[in-house]
Formats: structure tokens, sequence, C-alpha cells
């Protein structure tokens, strides 16, 4: 595979075999650093299945997945994760959001964007029972800048509601902003404005660039809303019956006979 | 319309009237007397107007309570009389010097008690502090890292099983050198709480794939074979016979009589009761406290969000187990005596239901319902028959009626209030 541009994320032949079924068939992709791409195809298609492998739900069954922080222009050695624990993953900078929104709903707004943060702290039991300055100061620390991601994502009027008494679309924007919260390179973004209204999926276009642009962050989204897909990606990747069909950009993807075929059929 | 439908309710009432009469028919109408060998069937056919009363009324009383608490929501919203008394309450404990002269009040009853009652409820209390601790401490397993251990008194039976092991065998070294044996008593407590965490790091390997059922059943399991390891190496332990005269704490030296050694225990159960409190409350609201609410909320997204599970988890059964573990020698001191029977799966329901009952998760949740499961019986003696009938009552009704039991807990809430000069806007405060 040859990888035009700075790639942070490089999956070489990947295959996923559960029992007789092939959900991914060799596929091999990179992420550029800095850019928004996309994972496009129909339902069941194995994206999902892709991002569960990414992030170490499931272990590949053939096939590397490598990351690189910095990207490997850069010089650094491209580092293998697949295989490794989702948290082994997510402590290496790759973060993700669940297509089925998995918040932890009996805990407040503020409290799910902390969990994001754990990594990013220190106290153990004694420090918490002891609660010695440092980690008051820690405590102190993690909430303020939990609201500040909050902030961003214009959730922080929620701050004290528990998650699960959330409008809908307030939930996806909370899985990001959880995500957010383990300060990660790439992130992973399943399905985030399924089931959400026009009007909200246009504040979501734009909460997706402002990751992008201010906080430095690349995206891998799938989505089905091909409105917001070819908006704002710039490269899309177009899977079907786990097989990569097409990639480029949104203009050669809406020409792509493959692609046209895969979608309605011929 | 409102008629119609209490109409449809009295119309299945009366087929449930119908249906328990024909159900209890051979339990309650039809006798069987054996007579020199003959079997003389009697129906006491008087027995069938009070079934299908009783059960007429029990089942419409049952439906309607069903729809009323469906309504209740809306109620409640509306000011009845019971949200009005609710919010009274919370404003009444909003002022501080309300709030601390309750709390100095219930200290001082706390501290009194064993001088205001004799030593008969002392030790009906100490028992059930030692529940409140045991509450406490499989609050965090269940409550907080939301793992369902059905085998906790095993960890009780560690700790107290380690006071005794320690009395039986180094006991008499203790006497031959003269020695106070009550020096036992506080070496055994923090060595009883090292021996149970490990246990429960023990316990927590072999279950950390596991959760709801199986994770129920294995730990069921690990209970069991705990009490039947304690039954049956009959040389160490003492088999089904246990270990007895195990001795009271020391206390400068001092022979202290049975009262004197209950009134001692009980402070000493107080001061621990109010450690695990502490311990309790400062993890709840820590970092680990969140990681482990995570945990019980959401496994897959918890471990996406950076958070090693295995660790999780060994923590949660540690914290547990050590609790459990310094219950289990206070009951030991109590009771100088200790078996295997102490120790049944009964227990570890018992303590289960305390927190379902007093709310999953909530530390004032464990403590009323580890007092009101473990009092209640001993001041309603004549009832006792009726216990196992009472608690599953009482379990549907919270479960129904409440289901965050009792005192649920109420989340910690974060102020913030706006900084106009700068754009990193955020002060944060309890």
């Amino acid at each position: 595979m040859n990888i035009d541009g700075n790639a942070i994320l490089v999956i070489e032949d990947l295959s996923m075999v559960f029992g007789g079924l092939r959900a991914i068939d060799t596929v091999s992709m990179y992420i550029k650093k800095g850019e928004i791409a996309a994972l496009i195809g129909p339902n069941g298609a194995g994206k999902t299945t892709i991002f569960n492998c990414i992030t170490g739900v499931y272990a590949p069954t053939e096939g590397t997945i490598s990351i690189s922080r910095n990207g490997v222009t850069s010089g650094e050695a491209l580092h293998k994760i697949q295989g490794l624990k989702p948290n082994v993953i997510n402590h290496l900078g790759l973060a993700r959001t669940f297509q089925n929104i998995r918040l932890f709903s009996n805990m407040s707004v503020l409290e799910n964007v902390m969990i994001g943060r754990h990594n990013s702290l220190k106290a153990g039991i004694f420090n918490a029972i002891i609660r010695d300055p440092h980690t008051k100061e820690e405590e102190q620390r993690v909430i303020e800048e939990s609201y500040d991601i909050l902030k961003k994502l214009n959730l922080h009027m929620y701050v004290n509601e528990m998650a699960c008494n959330l409008p809908y679309g307030a939930q996806r924007r909370l899985e990001i902003a959880r995500a957010l919260a383990t300060n990660p390179f790439l992130l992973l973004l399943d399905e985030p404005v399924a089931g959400m209204n026009p009007q909200e999926t246009k504040e979501l276009e734009e909460t997706i660039n402002i990751i992008r642009d201010q906080e430095k962050v690349t995206i891998l989204l799938i989505e089905h809303d091909m409105s917001l897909v070819m908006n704002v990606s710039e490269r899309i990747y177009v899977l079907d019956y786990g097989r990569l069909i097409a990639e480029g950009t949104p203009q050669e993807i809406k020409s792509n006979p493959e692609v046209i075929k895969a979608y309605l059929g011929e | 319309m409102k008629t119609r439908i209490v109409l449809s309710e009295l119309f299945k009432a009366l087929g449930n009237a119908v249906w328990f009469s024909v159900l209890l028919f051979p339990l309650m109408i039809m006798k069987v007397n054996v007579v020199g060998g003959k079997a003389l069937v009697t129906f006491r056919w008087q027995f069938v107007p009070f079934i299908f009363v009783s059960s007429f009324i029990l089942s419409y009383l049952w439906k309607r309570a069903l729809v009323w608490n469906e309504h209740r929501q809306d109620k409640i919203a509306s000011d009845t009389l019971y949200y009005k008394f609710k919010k009274n309450v919370q404003t009444y404990f909003k002022n501080q010097s309300i709030k601390y002269v309750t709390l100095s009040l219930l200290v001082a009853f706390v501290v009194s008690f064993p001088f205001l009652f004799g030593m008969y409820h002392t030790n009906v209390m100490i028992t059930a502090f030692i529940y409140v601790i045991l509450a406490l401490g499989l609050n965090i397993v269940v409550g907080l890292g939301g793992l369902l251990n059905l085998g906790y008194a095993a960890f009780f039976a560690v700790g107290s099983y380690t006071y005794g092991l320690l009395w039986k065998y180094i006991g008499p070294n203790f006497i031959s050198a003269g020695i106070d044996t009550g020096w036992l008593f506080w070496i055994s407590l923090p060595l009883a709480g090292i021996i149970s965490t490990i246990f429960g790091v023990l316990l927590s390997l072999p279950v950390l794939r596991l959760r709801g059922d199986y994770l129920a059943i294995i730990t069921l399991a690990f209970g069991e074979i705990v009490r039947m390891v304690l039954q049956n190496s009959g040389q160490i332990t003492g088999g089904a016979t246990g270990i007895s005269l195990i001795p009271r704490p020391w206390f400068f030296g001092m022979k202290l009589a049975p009262k004197q050694a209950a009134v001692y225990i009980y402070y000493i159960v107080v001061v621990l009761v109010l450690l695990t409190i502490f311990v309790v409350r400062r993890i709840e609201d820590s970092r680990v406290g969140r990681a482990l609410e995570a945990m019980r909320e959401d496994e897959i997204a918890c471990q996406a969000m950076g958070i090693d599970l295995v660790k999780n988890k060994l923590i949660t059964f540690a914290l547990g187990a050590f609790f459990a573990g310094i219950a289990g020698v206070v009951l030991a001191a109590q009771t100088t005596y200790i078996n295997p029977d102490s120790f049944t799966l009964w227990e570890s329901i018992m303590i289960l239901m305390a927190i379902v009952i007093g709310g999953t998760g909530s530390i004032p949740g464990a403590i009323g319902g580890a007092l009101l499961l473990k009092l209640l019986p001993e001041y309603f003696r004549p009832l006792a028959q009726y216990r196992m009938l009472i608690y599953g009552v009482a379990m549907i009704l919270v479960i129904i009626f409440k289901s965050d039991g009792l005192l649920p807990r109420h989340r910690k809430r974060y102020t913030f209030e706006e900084k106009t000069n700068s754009n990193a806007s955020a002060g944060a405060g309890k």
C-alpha cells in the first residue's frame, strides 16, 4: 500500500473471521494526520467491526493495525496495536464513540467526562482516602478541565444532569465529549448523527470541524448520512461485504460506479 | 371512562379470586387424615369464601397499587402531602445548624446507648453494627462496582477464622509467655483485613471475565466452598464444632466482666463503622470510585475510556473483602465462639437484601437497610415464624414501588461560576 501523506493509522490486510463469516476481508487503509476521513458502506458491510478491531474490542484474525502519534513522516516508528486491550489502545491515543449510545447513564454528565480523564490522573485508593493536597488539586483540575470540554460541545448547561435524562442529540455529543476527554490524537466516531434531526446534524458537522481545527484531533467517522459525509470528510473509504471497494475524495466516490452499485444495486 | 377501568380491574380481581380458590383447593380445603392405614379425606368447604374474598380484596388492592405507582411521578410533581413532607424534610436538613444538631443528637444517642439500655440491647446493637460494616463493604462491590457477589459471607468467615485460628494456635503461646490474650484481637484486626483482601483478590482472578448471572453463580460457589472447607477440615478449624472461648479484646490490662466487655466491643464497632463510612465516602467521591461506577454502568465503554477492568475488579473485590474481614473479627470477639454455620449463603443474601432495600450504591441506604434487617427481627420476636414471608414481601414492595431503595443515593452536584474575563471559565466547588 502506498501511503500518500503523513499517516497516523495504517491498517494492512486486516481480516476478521467470525466462524464461517469473513466480516472483514483483507482491508488495507490509512488515515492521514489532521484529516477527517469517513468509512461508509451499506448495513452489515463491516464498518463497526473495523472500529472494534482498531479499538481492541476484537483481536483481528489476520493483518496489522499500526499507529504513530505524530505521523510516519516525522520519522516515528509505527506501533502495532492489534490484539491489545481496549484500555491500552485508548491510552495510546485512540478514542471512540459507539453506534448504540453507551454512556454511563446513571452518572452525571460531568462525571461522564471526568471518567474520560481517568488516565490523566494518578490518585489511587490511598490518595482517595487520605485526600492529600495533591489529590485535592488534581480533583479540582479534572472538574475544571471536564467543564471546559463540556463547554466546547455546548453541554455545560447539563453538568449535573443524569446522562440518561439528556435529549438524544446531547447524549451523542456527550459521547464525543467523553472520548475527547481521554486526550486522543485520533477520534473514531461511529454514526455520530444517527437519529438526529437536520438541525442537530448541521450543528454536529460544525462541532466535528471545530474538534479537528482547534483540538488538532484527526477524525475517522462511520456515517450513513451522506450529506454529512460529503460535507465534512476529505477522504472516504467505501466498504461492502467486508471488502474495500473504493477510496477517494467525496467527488470521486459520488461518481464511482462500484459504490453506486453497492448502494443502489444493479 | 374511569368507572369502566375500575370495573375491568374488579373483573380481573374476580378472576384472580376464582383462580386462587382453585389453586389453593388441595392445600387449604382438602385435608387428608391417615387413620389406621386408611386415608380419610375431609373437605373444609368453610374456607372457600374466606380464600375467595381475601384473594379478591388483595388482588384488587394490588392492581390499584400498581396503577397508583404508575401515576406517582405526576402526583409527586403536584403538591401531594407526601411531596410536601419530602420537600419540608429536605429544606429542613439543608439548614446547616439543624443538620449539626440532629447529627450531634444522633452521636449522643449512639454513644450513650450501652448505658441507657441493658446488655441485651447492646449486644443486639453490636450485631447490627457488624452488619452495617458488612453492608457498606458489599455496597462497594454491588452498589459501586456492579458485581453481584453472593458469596460475601465467605470473606466474613475468613475474618472470623483468622482471629479464631490465631487464638487456637498462637493463643497458648501467649498464655505460657504470660501475655494478655486480649492482644490477639488487635493483631487479628489488621491481619484479618489483609488476609480477607488476599482472598478477595484470589476470588476476583477467576471471575474477571464474568458478569451478571455467571458471576453470581461463581461467587455463590466460592462462598459455599469456603464454608465447606472450614466445616470439613476438622483438624485445623475444629470442623462443625468451630472454635470456642475466643478472647475478648484487650483493654489496658484490665480484666473485663462480660458486661464491660460488651460495652467495650460496642465502642470498638462504632469506631469501625465510622471508619468504614469515612473510607467508603472518600472512595465513592474519587477517581477510583468513579471508575468503579463506570464499570457498573457499562464495561465496554469503561474499557474504551482507558480504564483497566482487571485492575478495577481486583480493587472492587479486595475492598469489599477487607471490610468483611474486619467485621468477622468483631463477630468472633463478640460471640467468643465461631462455627461455619454463621457463614451460610443465607448470611450473604441477608447482606445483599439490606443494600437492595436500603438503596444500592447509597451509604445511608446500606446503613439503614442493615439496621432494619437486623433490628426488626430482634424486636419482633413473636413474628419470627413469618420472617421469610415478611422479607419476601418487603423485597417485592421495595423493588416495585421504590426501585432505588428506601434511602437512594444523591449524586454530588457541582456548581460553576462563570469567569467573565477569560474564556477558560470554570470555578468548581462542592
